[in-house]
């Protein structure tokens, strides 16, 4: 007999957990295969959770994307200008004075920032800055026979803005060119000034008038930017406004869009002069954006709250239907660590399985909103797509989620007592 | 010729439930026992007088409120709940009376369970001793058919196979023919009788059928949680399942 050896040698303390788990997984895969309906309601379940998650989750990214992608189409991520003119008083309020004054805001005139060409140069070496420009920018009349439109002019340099916004993606008529006496404008104000491409128009800031022939029309993707845009080459721009060799702003793309918040903060502690993030600039876009994500982030917490209690409730009924079995395997010499393993597996597997039918659903519903989801003109809406790092996000979440709900269940079936549960 | 080792030792068992409230009660008074390796024993006594909880606390499903239970040679009452779980896999076999199979599997499934526990997978001679043992209990054209489509006496040969695959030196059996119809308790009771004289397995078989407790070695007693009495039975009525 095989016991007479080392009947007296005490039992091994702990028996490590074999590798597979063998034991584990075939009784927990028999057991969910036993309840067949069970685990099929409760798998359709997480898949519906799943699939709600994943495909809220790659809307709003995608809804964001495409927003921020239109917002920052037509701005910099960066913009340096020189600060309004302040009024100071003629000299410092003492501790034990009241003032009683009244102040007379200065007119703003277009000013320049000194010494721009070397701040460009310096800037342009630092590290996260993708590309700089120069601009001049003021606002001016478009006259064009009895027609006048107010617009907003900027004077660049094509090249360089072009690396900021694109400008030349954007052309619907015309080619992108700016020699002297050129002039781009946006679509709705070459329509309000009856403008196609190679007409000429006058352009006035007040002191100063010129003309100017359109070479392109370009499309900004606002329609407020449409109806006033004129760009100019930088040399016209500074005569029409009176800064010879002048730029009122530098524009910044950055390699990283989401860098432009420190950088900026960085920037404005350095220079004297005014720098805004694009975040600053679109602050209610902003919040909205931030608004959206945190209701996504609330809905998917709510969604993995509802997906855990779900599998932890049918495991919870599992573990009572299958009390007898559960003592006669501790009676045959399951370890509690072995009944515990059981139902953690079965919660894993669960999940698993559902967020793979869920990812799946999710996807379906993302074919379906491309299909149906169109804009007036019949092209969709946007893009979305499902990155697999998602996917995979999700199903790893989902997996965990049926272990963390299958924890409470697991540890009251390890605790059965067997005598007692082979009882009833 | 040396005496056979002692299987079990209890000296002085007691066992009680609530212990320490109001409705405590004390089911096992005091009990001394000796079991050898390779007994064939029957547990008597009228309902209430304590014999399955003295099953399960031989079975270390339960643990005395006082008193000293060695199971080869070893005191079982100071170990814990892992070392008593593997010391029950290792050396005991259990045969209830019912619901003793996991319906979700096979009988071959259910009687390589023990070796799937212990290695976490069915080595070839794992499966290849299950069949055996299913064979010796004559079902080996039963293999594949799960619990649910066997008769109780064919169930109850399962788990007896299944209780025997890891050799364990001890079976404890609780009723294990008390669902029975009379044709399928005297194959079960058979079947053990086989397999005892086979392997040379001890058997304590907890029984109310006085026939039954007739064809095993030695009787004991229980009323009111004491031993009432420990006869051994002679071979005077040499029943047929007995070898030679």
């Amino acid at each position: 007999m095989p016991w007479a050896a080392d009947a007296h040698a005490p039992p091994p303390r702990w028996v490590p957990p074999v590798i597979g788990l063998g034991f584990e997984r075939r009784v927990a895969l028999r057991f969910l295969i036993e309840g067949r309906m069970q685990s099929l309601l409760i798998i359709v379940g997480v898949a519906a959770g799943v699939a709600v998650v994943t495909y809220i989750s790659a809307l709003i990214s995608g809804l964001q994307a495409n927003t921020l992608e239109k917002t920052l189409g037509a701005q910099a991520h960066i913009t340096i200008s020189a600060r309004d003119d302040v009024v100071t008083p003629a000299r410092e309020r003492a501790a034990s004075e009241t003032l009683f004054t009244r102040t007379q805001p200065r007119d703003q005139r277009p000013r320049s920032i000194a010494d721009w060409p070397a701040l460009m140069a310096e800037l342009e070496t630092r590290p996260g800055v993708a590309a700089v420009s120069p601009m001049i920018s003021a606002g001016g009349l478009g006259l064009r026979g009895e027609a006048s439109q107010a617009i907003a002019l900027i004077g660049v340099d094509l090249d360089r803005y072009d690396r900021i916004v694109q400008l030349r993606s954007k052309v619907v008529a015309g080619t992108a060119r700016l020699s002297p006496g050129e002039a781009m404008l946006g679509t709705e104000l070459a329509a309000d000034l009856g403008l196609a491409v190679g007409d000429r128009f006058t352009i006035s800031t007040g002191s100063v008038s010129d003309g100017a022939r359109v070479t392109a029309l370009v499309d900004l993707g606002v329609r407020e930017l449409n109806r006033r845009t004129v760009v100019l080459p930088l040399r016209s721009a500074q005569s029409l406004v009176g800064l010879p060799g002048g730029a009122t702003s530098l524009d910044l793309r950055l390699d990283d869009v989401w860098a432009a918040g420190t950088l900026a903060a960085g920037l404005q502690a350095q220079l004297p002069y005014r720098v805004e993030g694009w975040q600053q600039a679109n602050a209610q876009l902003v919040s909205a954006l931030n608004a959206q994500s945190i209701s996504t982030a609330i809905i998917r917490a709510v969604v993995a709250v509802v997906v855990v209690l779900g599998i932890a409730s049918v495991l919870v009924v599992s573990v009572v239907q299958k009390r007898r079995e559960i003592g006669i395997l501790r009676a045959m010499g399951a370890t509690r660590g072995q009944v515990q393993r059981v139902f953690l597996l079965q919660g894993a597997v669960v999940g698993a399985l559902g967020s793979v039918l869920g990812v799946g659903l999710a996807l379906a519903l993302i074919q379906g909103f491309s299909r149906f989801a169109r804009g007036s003109d019949g092209l969709p809406l946007f893009t979305i797509a499902l990155p697999p790092s998602l996917a995979l996000q999700v199903a790893l979440g989902a997996t965990l989620a049926g272990v963390l709900a299958a924890l409470v269940p697991a540890r009251s079936a390890a605790a059965l007592d067997p005598a007692q549960a082979i009882r009833i | 010729m040396t005496e056979a080792a002692d299987l079990i030792e209890l000296s002085g068992l007691r066992r009680s439930y609530n212990v320490g409230r109001p409705n405590e009660a004390e089911v096992l008074h005091g009990l001394d026992l000796r079991l050898a390796s390779g007994e064939f024993a029957a547990l008597i006594g009228p309902s209430g007088s304590g014999k399955s909880t003295l099953l399960n606390v031989l079975g270390l499903l339960e643990r005395p409120t006082a008193g000293s239970y060695r199971l080869l040679g070893q005191e079982t009452s100071t170990l814990d709940d892992q070392a008593l779980t593997l010391r029950r896999r290792q050396a005991l076999g259990f045969v209830f009376q019912f619901h003793h199979l996991l319906p979700a599997f096979s009988a071959l499934e259910n009687v390589t369970l023990p070796a799937l526990m212990r290695d976490g997978r069915v080595s070839a001679s794992a499966r290849a001793s299950a069949t055996a043992m299913l064979t010796a209990v004559g079902l080996a054209d039963a293999l594949n058919k799960r619990p649910g489509e066997l008769s109780g006496g064919m169930q109850q040969r399962v788990a007896i196979a299944r209780a025997l695959v890891n050799e364990p030196p001890l079976v404890l059996a609780d009723e294990p023919t008390g669902n029975l119809d009379r044709a399928s308790s005297d194959e079960v009771f058979r079947v053990m009788r086989r397999m005892h004289g086979e392997r040379g397995t001890a058997f304590l078989v907890v029984t109310h059928d006085p026939r039954l407790a007739d064809r095993c070695d030695r009787v004991i007693e229980l009323v009111d949680g004491k031993i009432e009495s420990d006869t051994p039975r002679s071979a005077a009525a040499p029943p047929a399942d007995q070898p030679g």
